[in-house]
């Protein structure tokens, strides 16, 4: 039988190797699904892992996804490497959203192109803001830094409701819940005709260099880990545990609403009740397989942004529900932590043996152990 | 017939053979030494004797029988009970509850609470049942695991380093407890590396080094000497210590008194000491005494200190971070190296990042060839045994994790260094580079302060020393009028109350001898 051992150190090897192989047991799972539902498993894998690269339109699909996926992750990088658990980017994200919606709605078809800036900054501040409620609740009372921004999820769920179906309806809207469409000069500009891909992206991208600069070669993002790895070798050294819980938060917070603003103004272009398509949660995923390393993070958003497209797809195409995309996730994510198992354990093949108890009576020595007397 | 017998045990790690054909036979009531040095594979014997750990070859007889042994459970079904040095306690439980987990379940948790007192006044280890543990020193604790293997009625006991938390009386009522349990025929494995013990101790000793049996001798027929060559295949170094006249007051506590910040820690009453630039004064007591408050308030992790009673050259640092005190030249070292000193799953050079600063440019960008080749140079300078600057602080031995630790530390040539147990579970061979490397720095006019609970130590390295006891502590007593017997006494807090305002005044003689 195999026999889970100890490693005498975490292997680096698998901290990088146990993505690709939780990948793969997503997709001899997934196929297996695919069968089990009836459907033709090679065609259902195409979906997912071949079509959204089969064309201009869906790489910029791809692209489109994958920007807020990829700005959140990174913030969660950076939140989850201080081990404080803001799991409430989603209600960030939304915040972020509603912020910026309010300064775009305010904009003209005659308002200058500055107008993207101060969205994107206003989107980036509400995030922040949001966020910043769970950090001075943990900072001085001591709450839950995890209930405090899940719940804040359905708080800002709530308030995007509220004016979406009050006072910031379209008046010509026939009764949707939704807002009027924003001036054009409000729009994140596109990379290139053709594509609904926008500068976003390329933010994004950005973003992740500055931010594996921040982790790796800067002092505050070093005293960030150690307050996350061992709170009493931070006191020791003197690094600040408030300042690692206000740092985490609001730079995931930001990160978060920067991705509700881009959400908006790019591809939206109006607020709903349903801005997110659950970007928030999903991003932990992303940080996670990402191994909470801003490159990663690139990787594992793109792989993300494919389950999105995959289950729209699935949907269009062979019938199956759409909530297929939240199944890979799931999947995604199981098979994760069960292959981070082997970051720290290995498997070690051993010969069954008697259990310990009734081996004891017997001699149960070794055939070519010979008993050396002194 | 042997109670427990070893025969060519064979375990091997990846990278390392931690045992390597070890033979060990220990006889029904004796009391048999395990001497070795950090990293000669003593933990992982006693790990394979205790079921923790199943070994590559060999094979292992317990009274004639073969055993083979699956767990820890087996163990203990034998008869098998060991006192680790690294403690296996939850933190959120009581000291009973503790206990009580590690015993068959029959008995209740009141009859088990009871036991502990009663066992503890008997073998001179009083502890309160109902205290949780994370109230606890790293003595108490240890208190505790020592009861809780008693508690068992064990056939073989196991005991690690038991004796660094203990008062010098409080050894010998051990001690007087291990031979009346010999007597009655439990066998016991002494691990130590405190050879004068084992001297008074143990019927037998069985030396490893790096993995191999390299001696079985009958201690009380060797010299200390002799003990050591076959530990460390050397002689140690001799230490030195020049004498060398104090210069002026470096780091100075007066009237120093604070409220617990923990129900179970200690308040610090009035302390007052100066530790003079080119000395090293030695903090005496038992763990628990206020040694952990006292020193939080001296590095700064704890800075509600009143102004003025804290200061350094003087400066009054009674509020200051830990990083404007480093930068001030006060560097501390605390007593546990792996989760305060070190981050254990960080690397060595991320480990040297957190008290140092050179590798930190403009902006608070790092340099990283500089933190690296600063690395290599604490490493290289200090023997410090490890794969790199790469290593985990984990992947290290005690000794050269101190070793580390202390290079980093004195490296940036502090004004006053403090260090907590500077040898605590040390090997012979680093222990000895550390007290001299601390005499090096005494002789270079560094104020030194070492809190310690090893006598032999603070005698060996010391200028005087202060004993504390109860959050209070003693004046001073220069290491010429310094006795065991005496330290002893003053442990309890019955020391004489001298006049406070002068501490640096030459101890009284009269008074020394009116003590002894």
């Amino acid at each position: 039988m195999f026999r889970l051992e100890a490693r005498a150190e975490p292997s680096r090897r698998f901290a990088y190797a146990s993505p690709l192989i939780a990948l793969a047991l997503t997709v001899v799972l997934c196929t297996l699904m695919f069968a089990w539902l009836g459907k033709d498993p090679v065609r259902g894998l195409e979906l997912f892992f071949v079509e959204p690269f089969l064309s201009k339109r869906a790489l910029g699909e791809l692209a489109i996804k994958a920007t807020p996926l990829l700005a959140i992750g990174l913030g969660l990088c950076v939140c989850f490497r201080a081990n404080v658990w803001n799991i409430g980017a989603e209600g960030q994200f939304i915040m972020g959203a509603v912020a910026a919606g309010g300064v775009a709605l305010t904009a003209t078809e005659e308002t200058g192109r500055y107008v993207v800036v101060l969205i994107l900054l206003a989107g980036t501040l509400g995030g922040l803001a949001w966020a910043g409620i769970t950090a001075f609740l943990r900072d001085r009372f001591g709450a839950n830094e995890i209930l405090v921004s899940l719940m804040l999820v359905y708080v800002a769920e709530q308030v995007l409701s509220y004016l979406v179906f009050g006072p910031w309806r379209d008046p010509a809207g026939h009764n949707f819940p939704q807002t009027s469409m924003f001036a054009d000069s409000t729009g994140v500009p596109r990379l290139m005709a053709g594509s609904r891909a926008n500068v976003g992206l390329l933010m994004a991208l950005l973003l992740a260099g500055l931010f594996s600069l921040f982790l790796h070669r800067s002092h505050a993002g070093y005293k960030l880990l150690v307050g996350g790895l061992s709170p009493p070798a931070a006191r020791y050294a003197g690094f600040s545990p408030r300042a690692s819980i206000w740092i985490a938060c609001l730079t995931s917070g930001a990160m978060a609403g920067l991705a509700g603003a881009l959400e908006v103004t790019g591809p939206l272009n109006q607020l709903t009740p349903h801005v997110s398509m659950g970007y928030g949660f999903a991003a932990i995923i992303v940080a996670f397989v990402g191994r909470l390393e801003p490159v990663g993070v690139i990787f594992s958003s793109l792989l993300m942004s494919m389950f999105y497209i995959g289950g729209e797809l699935a949907q269009s195409r062979l019938g199956l529900p759409k909530s297929l995309t939240l199944v890979f996730q799931g999947v995604l994510l199981f098979a994760l932590l069960a292959s981070d198992t082997l970051i720290a354990h290995r498997l070690r093949w051993v010969r069954r043996r008697l259990p310990a108890a009734k081996a004891l009576p017997v001699a149960a020595t070794a055939p070519n152990a010979t008993p050396r007397g002194l | 017939m042997f109670r427990l017998e070893l025969i060519d045990v064979t375990k091997r790690y990846p990278g390392v053979t931690a045992n390597d054909r070890v033979n060990l036979q220990v006889l029904p009531g004796e009391i048999h030494a395990v001497l070795g040095e950090n990293g000669a594979g003593k933990s992982t014997l006693m790990k394979v004797i205790c079921g923790a750990v199943s070994p590559d070859e060999g094979e292992m007889r317990w009274n004639g029988a073969p055993a083979k042994l699956g767990s820890p459970r087996d163990a203990r079904a034998l008869g098998i009970a060991m006192v680790f040095q690294h403690f296996s306690l939850f933190e959120s439980l009581t000291v009973a509850q503790n206990v009580w987990l590690g015993l068959a379940r029959r008995s209740s948790l009141a009859d088990v609470s009871a036991e502990i007192r009663r066992v503890g006044s008997e073998y001179g280890l009083p502890l309160d049942p109902e205290r949780p543990v994370h109230g606890l020193s790293v003595g108490e604790r240890q208190r505790v695991e020592t009861l809780r293997a008693l508690l068992a009625k064990p056939e073989l006991l196991i005991l690690d380093e038991p004796t660094s938390v203990l008062t010098p009386a409080a050894v010998t009522q051990l001690f007087e407890t291990l031979r009346q349990l010999a007597e009655r025929g439990c066998s016991i494995l002494y691990i130590s590396h405190k050879l004068a013990e084992i001297k008074a101790l143990c019927h037998s000793c069985t030396v490893l080094r790096g993995g191999r049996v390299t001696g079985n001798v009958d201690p009380r027929g060797e010299t200390t000497g002799s003990l050591a060559r076959l530990m460390i295949g050397d002689d140690p170094p001799r230490l030195e210590r020049r004498p060398r006249a104090p210069g002026a007051p470096g780091l100075v506590v007066e009237q120093l008194s604070l409220d617990k910040s923990d129900p179970f820690g200690t308040a610090l009453q009035a302390i007052s000491f100066t530790v003079h630039q080119g000395e090293v004064l030695g903090v005496a007591g038992v763990s628990g005494n206020g040694q952990k408050e006292l020193l939080a308030v001296l590095s700064g992790e704890d800075p509600r200190a009143p102004s003025g009673t804290v200061r350094l050259n003087g400066h009054d640092i009674g509020a200051a971070k830990p990083a404007r005190r480093r930068a001030l030249g006060l560097n501390f070292v605390p007593e546990e190296r792996l989760g305060r000193a070190t981050v254990p799953t960080l690397s060595l050079a991320h480990n040297a990042l957190l008290t140092r600063t050179e590798p930190v440019r403009r902006g608070g960008w790092l340099d990283m060839l500089t933190l690296f080749e600063l690395t290599g140079r604490l490493i290289a300078e200090n023997h410090v045994k490890a794969r790199g600057a790469g290593a985990t602080a984990k992947s290290l031995s005690g000794g050269n994790l101190q070793k580390f630790i202390m290079a980093r530390e004195i490296g940036s040539r502090p004004q006053s260094l403090i260090v907590s147990q500077p040898t605590w579970g040390v090997d012979v061979g680093a222990s000895a580079q550390i007290r001299s490397q601390l005499l090096a720095l005494r002789d270079a006019g560094c104020a030194v302060l070492v809190v310690s609970e090893e006598l032999d130590e603070l005698f060996e390295i010391c200028d005087a020393l202060v004993v504390i006891s109860e959050g209070r502590v003693s004046p001073r007593m220069d290491l010429e009028s310094a006795s065991v017997a005496r330290i002893g006494e003053w442990m309890s807090g019955l020391w004489p109350e001298a006049a406070p305002s002068n501490p640096a005044a030459p101890s009284n003689p009269a008074r020394g001898a009116s003590l002894v």
